[in-house]
């Protein structure tokens, strides 16, 4: 129906669409168009390999029908699912991806000929090690989503889970798998693919127990990554450009997007991976010790006192505005301020919240004005000239022992300068410490309020009392 | 002698991932998060390799063990590409700019 030529053709004119897509997000007004040219691309990868294919038999009506299935499900969660889980959505659609990447390998591997890669029992050697490094990845990725997903959900505890010799078994593990793919390009005996696949899918759930939950930004960029790299494999089997195209493009921005993350918390890659970073060993000495600080307590209408007699003005957002569902409730506040002549902006610490650009998701759905929140390196040295930070649910980002105790382990961390503003109004819940296990000095700083309450009803309360 | 198409495909692979790192580059911070959704749905255009292995039957046997997983795969892939843009539509409509006028 379309010559082999044509088709590549499209294909590669779908990933340019790919590519124009993500471009696209470079600001949010060219965003919307980027997301379209996605879709486009979609659309014509999918029509011309049906075409490609010719056939319109009753399997060409089962086709349609597993895709109104598949799509019905998928636009049924996209618009239900509150922004407050986008960690967990993209971390499901991640372990998609890797299954998606299995089971198709998993036809190749027992159908080669349809796809050109020689008869069963004689597939040639490339594709076999394609075929099986994208089924391994695919896996990997498959399992240790859903690992992530249950940890986002709360389903399962954030906290690592290690156990001696962890390393020791992935690294054999590693190293079989590597054997495997080798026995199976030598034998080609269809059991030491699915070994090779069963063994994936236990090293998905290994390499991810072990990273606790604060590291969960990294761990969904690194599965973004997987995911990319997985469909490269694919793509390699399958001769199809489409798919190496996007397969390299996804796996380089969930590698990059990991980069910004362990930046943001100034660790190393190995170090996140390697995991077990967040266990309670630090928080069980400094509970002893911080029982006898003061801390200043406030309430809610010291607070808006405060903030309506600043002229500046700056709200620090973290994971817990997330979980307390406050940005409505912030919006509110700010809005009240605004009017009282108080200038307002955000400060956004880039590992806030549980994946990449989480708090700014959040403030978008409350209508805030994305020219008003700024990252880190923009806003930073606005601490020193404003009246007063707001830190509504975020704890370690702020706090400023990264700068000035080498000891700690969060030393070295960039962090929000809020210390510098002329006073800090601090909403938590307790004095607990925050991820990383470690107490905050700023709580018993002079400057430092703490509004000892939920997010959203001592947000609530300050709009009344403004 | 001839280039293996190999090569090609490689040279393709290479020089996108070179694209991929400069174009994730310049994405905006506060998109970080559609970056994901996106990436997410176009990497499913996994699903042309599931929808020639489901079209692999004929009128006989439309499932076949080859051709189940395809359409397994068909729809694993069906929700990711219509839940990741359809999500990613959603975020990009919520980011609006400061009304001036107000």
């Amino acid at each position: 129906m379309i010559s082999v030529n044509l088709l590549a053709v499209f294909y590669l004119i779908s990933g340019v669409l790919f590519i124009l897509a993500l471009r696209g997000l470079s600001s949010p007004e060219t965003s919307r168009q980027g997301n379209l040219y996605g879709i486009v691309g979609m659309a014509l990868a999918i029509c011309v390999t049906i075409l490609s294919v010719g056939n319109f038999s009753s399997a060409f009506i089962y086709l349609l029908i597993f895709l109104a299935i598949g799509g019905s499900i998928g636009a049924y969660i996209a618009f239900k699912i509150p922004m407050t889980a986008m960690p967990e959505l993209v971390a499901g659609f991640h372990s998609l991806v890797g299954l998606a990447a299995v089971f198709v390998a998993i036809s190749a591997f027992l159908n080669p000929e349809i796809f050109n890669l020689g008869l069963p029992g004689s597939i040639k050697i490339a594709s076999l090690i394609e075929m099986s490094l994208g089924a391994a990845i695919g896996a990997i990725t498959f399992t240790g989503s859903i690992i992530a997903f249950l940890k986002l959900r709360g389903i399962m505890s954030g906290s690592p889970i290690v156990f001696a010799g962890q390393h020791y078994l992935n690294l054999i593990l590693g190293i079989l798998l590597v054997s495997l793919i080798f026995y199976l390009c030598k034998t080609q005996v269809d059991i030491w693919f699915w070994a090779i696949i069963i063994i994936s899918l236990v090293v998905g759930v290994l390499l991810i127990i072990p990273i606790g939950g604060a590291d969960m930004p990294v761990v969904i960029s690194m599965l973004n990554s997987y995911s990319g790299w997985a469909a490269a494999g694919i793509g390699f089997t399958l001769e199809n450009t489409a798919l190496i195209i996007t397969g390299a493009l996804v796996g380089s921005s969930g590698a990059i997007l990991s980069y910004i993350m362990c930046k943001g918390m100034n660790r190393s890659f190995f170090n996140v991976i390697l995991g077990g970073w967040g266990a309670n060993d630090q928080s069980s000495n400094s509970s002893s010790s911080k029982e006898q600080k003061p801390v200043k307590n406030g309430n809610a209408d010291d607070a808006a006192f405060l903030m309506k007699n600043a002229s500046s003005v700056i709200i620090v957002p973290g994971y817990g505005m997330a979980v307390a569902q406050a940005q409505h409730a912030l919006r509110e506040m700010v809005d009240a301020l605004k009017k009282n002549g108080v200038k307002v902006s955000y400060a956004i610490h880039p590992v806030a919240g549980r994946m990449p650009g989480h708090m700014n998701v959040l403030l978008a759905e409350a209508n805030v004005p994305y020219d008003e929140v700024f990252e880190l390196e923009e806003i930073n040295n606005d601490f020193a000239n404003c009246d007063v930070a707001y830190v509504i649910g975020a704890n370690d980002v702020t706090n400023p022992v990264a700068k000035s105790d080498p000891q700690s382990p969060i030393y070295g961390m960039p962090v929000l300068d809020v210390e510098k503003s002329k006073s800090v109004l601090f909403v938590k819940r307790s004095l607990s410490p925050g991820y990383a296990g470690i107490d905050n000095d700023l709580f018993y700083r002079d400057n430092t309020l703490m509004l000892f309450a939920d997010a959203k009803k001592m947000t609530e309360e300050i709009v009344k009392s403004l | 002698m001839e280039i293996d198409p190999f090569i090609f495909r490689l040279s393709i692979f290479i020089l996108s991932i070179f694209i991929g790192y400069y174009v994730v580059w310049s994405v905006t911070p506060s998109l970080h998060t559609p970056l994901m959704s996106v990436t997410n749905a176009i990497s499913s255009v996994i699903i042309v390799g599931a929808i020639i292995a489901a079209l692999a039957g004929d009128n006989v046997n439309v499932f076949d063990t080859a051709n189940i997983f395809g359409f397994l795969a068909i729809v694993l892939a069906a929700i990711n590409i219509f839940g990741g843009f359809l999500v990613t539509q959603r975020m990009l409509a919520m980011y609006k700019k400061k009304q001036k006028n107000k």
